[in-house]
């Protein structure tokens, strides 16, 4: 009954290719955006601020750029810690060599460092599939890891090796409250989300979603192997640089390797896997679940008794997450997003059966 | 550093050698996967923590005074129940699903195993004596000049036993067929009759017996503790250069990256400001790739559109 596209006549090109092509989605991005941008930053307080909405929006990044290689293009990578530390090592090193220097402009420069950088560790995707290549991009990963740990000169030849982000400044605002650290960084993931969604609709995302379908016939078809797969490396790279500069500038407020241990990288593949492969909505759906899950955890443990030790809630926590995990795989392969799907399926009939 | 290979070339060897038979170790904890590999096509990322669950369960077991050869059987129980049941609930209702489905339930049961491993024994870190002494054995070294560990010579010696001991398995009993059948082809070997729950079974429990004797070798080695579930990430390259499907592969593997790594660790390492060991097998796997995709043992990929 509400949501039904009957009378919706569709007059041009370019209503036909709109990215929401009925008026109830559009009502409903909207409204989203609305509250994200309006009702949140009002209602919420500086814990649900910066150590809930922030990590979710970054982590939805990384998603959604662990998703175009993996969801979009069938590359399995674990390579995502690694390019995030990328993105984040060299914002600090751009920010504090440039200092005058816009942050959008770091970021987006930070961004293209890891571009790079994944391009380089994309090559063997040429010869190496599956989960071989998911071997190889560990090895990108701890080479990462080592050279930042090892290397003075990224770190300004700190001692410790952990070192506190510049503060960040943009159109003669500090940013540095959680609520305009929340907005940028909303601003940030809409924007770029945006792109991603409209990427995987053009050529090159169809591309790439027939080199995940079948490599070979995609070759035989003419698309270009090589230009192909790089793209998705330096595409999902530079995803997943910025999603590391923002955990390094806005969420943690200090650069250090070991934020970007090799979990972080499992973490967002599960992001990936549970919101859906192939789903920019799914990446979103995936970070919600995945940063809610431990709170919820918590917090239900602290309802049900007080007693619990903390390296007992810890094991636990491991425990419901592995469950729930394979939970989810066996419930629903596809995915939070392919859930969302049926739902609007249903939807469409509801209140009649059919 | 590179000089001392000319000045001191028994050292080197020496080198190489105690590579070699670290490299053994890491075999043992590739096995398991490559076991699992080549019977179900799953690349069962907790075979880490069902090495620390395992070796948690038995050195447990032995702090509550029960006999050496009775924790054994108790554990090798206890590991042969999970695999079973590991069979049951997650790989039953996930059969034909993509791969990467598998291998992220995999994950999810990595995370599992290693909280219910700790929850149910502590965290602890627990030292395991098996009675090998871990000191050079001096007679060798008299004779030859090399000094090599007595444990991890005896380390190697039940590798080569568990290889031989699974080759035979896969070639010549009628489980072990049928369990190539299956990593074939799931619907192929159903077809003809295999009972595939039934061969999957065996293979999670027999993954669960190898991981016992691995982290029985390495808690004597490093102690029973968390960082046992981590071997998981050493034992990826391993399993890489040999190929996911070869057992001969995983022995080989091992040899090569215990070899190579103890070596560029003294005599490259110290150029690159050292500890260069986490990535360097990783490296050399993925060049090893670049030239043979399915690694040295591994089955040829044979791509059909």
């Amino acid at each position: 009954m509400i949501y039904r596209e009957a009378g919706q006549f569709k007059t041009s090109y370019a209503a036909d290719e709109a990215i929401f092509p009925i008026i109830q989605d559009r009502w409903f991005v909207a409204a989203i955006l609305a509250i994200g941008f309006i009702a949140v930053p009002i209602l919420g307080n500086d814990y649900w601020l910066g150590s809930v909405f922030i990590p979710f929006l970054i982590f939805s990044l990384a998603a959604i750029g662990l998703n175009i290689l993996v969801g979009y293009t069938g590359l399995i990578s674990l390579g995502t810690a690694g390019f995030m530390a990328v993105g984040a090592f060299a914002a600090y090193k751009i920010a504090t060599a440039f200092p005058w220097m816009n942050f959008l402009v770091v970021l987006i420069l930070a961004g293209i460092v890891a571009a790079l950088v994944g391009l380089v560790f994309g090559l063997p995707s040429l010869r190496i599939k599956g989960f071989y290549l998911a071997v190889t991009t560990l090895a990108a990963h701890f080479f990462i890891e080592w050279v930042f740990t090892h290397f003075g000169w990224f770190t300004n030849y700190s001692f410790t090796g952990v070192i506190s982000s510049p503060p960040i400044e943009m159109l003669g605002f500090v940013v540095d409250t959680p609520e305009s650290r929340y907005i940028m960084t909303l601003s940030i993931v809409v924007v770029l989300a945006l792109v991603a969604k409209n990427l995987v609709r053009s050529e090159l995302g169809r591309a790439w979603m027939a080199i995940r379908d079948m490599d070979v016939a995609a070759e035989v078809i003419g698309i270009p192997m090589l230009k192909t797969k790089l793209l998705a490396f330096a595409v999902s790279s530079f995803y997943c640089g910025i999603a590391g500069a923002l955990w390094a500038f806005v969420y943690l407020g200090t650069v250090e390797p070991q934020a970007f241990d090799i979990n972080r990288a499992f973490e967002v593949l599960f992001m990936v896997i549970i919101g859906g492969l192939g789903s920019i909505l799914g990446s979103f759906l995936g970070a919600g679940f995945i940063v809610l899950m431990p709170i919820a955890i918590t917090n239900g443990a602290a309802v049900f008794g007080a007693a619990v030790p903390a390296d007992v809630l810890s094991n636990l926590e491991l425990i419901i997450f592995g469950a729930l995990i394979i939970f989810f795989l066996i419930v629903e392969p596809f995915g939070l997003a392919r859930l969302w799907q049926v739902a609007k399926e249903k939807l469409r009939n509801w209140p009649f059966p059919y | 550093m590179l000089d001392v290979v000319i000045t001191d070339p028994l050292f080197a060897v020496e080198v190489i050698f105690s590579g070699l038979l670290s490299g053994i170790m890491y075999s043992l904890v590739a096995l398991g996967f490559a076991l699992i590999f080549k019977a179900s096509g799953i690349f069962n990322f907790g075979q880490g923590a069902f090495v620390l669950f395992a070796a948690l369960t038995f050195v447990s077991l032995l702090n509550m005074g029960i006999n050496f050869w009775l924790a054994v059987l108790i554990s090798l129980a206890v590991m042969i129940a999970y695999g079973i049941a590991v069979e049951r609930v997650v790989l039953r209702p996930l059969v034909n699903q993509p791969l990467i489905i598998l291998f992220m339930a995999t994950i999810g049961l990595n995370f599992f195993t290693e909280g219910l491993a700790q929850t149910l024994w502590g965290t602890e870190v627990h030292a395991l004596d098996l009675g090998i002494p871990d000191v050079p054995w001096n007679a060798l070294g008299d004779a030859t000049g090399l000094y090599l560990s007595v444990f991890e010579l005896v380390a190697a010696v039940i590798a080569g036993v568990m290889v031989v001991a699974l080759a035979l398995f896969f070639s010549k009993t009628r489980t072990g067929r049928a369990l190539r059948a299956v990593s074939d082809d799931h619907q192929a070997a159903m077809s003809v009759g295999i009972p595939l729950q039934h061969i999957w079974a065996v293979t999670w429990a027999v993954a669960g017996i190898i991981a016992l004797v691995a982290g029985m070798l390495w808690g004597a080695k490093l102690g029973v503790q968390f960082s046992l579930a981590l071997l998981a990430l050493k034992a990826l390259p391993v399993l890489i250069i040999g190929g996911f499907d070869s057992i001969e592969g995983a022995i080989v593997g091992g040899l090569i990256v215990g070899a190579s790594e103890k070596f560029a660790e003294v005599f490259i390492g110290p150029y690159f400001g050292g500890a260069i060991e986490n990535w360097f097998p990783y490296v050399l796997a993925t060049i090893f790739l670049l030239f043979r995709p399915q690694g040295l043992f591994g089955e040829r990929i044979i791509e059909r559109v």
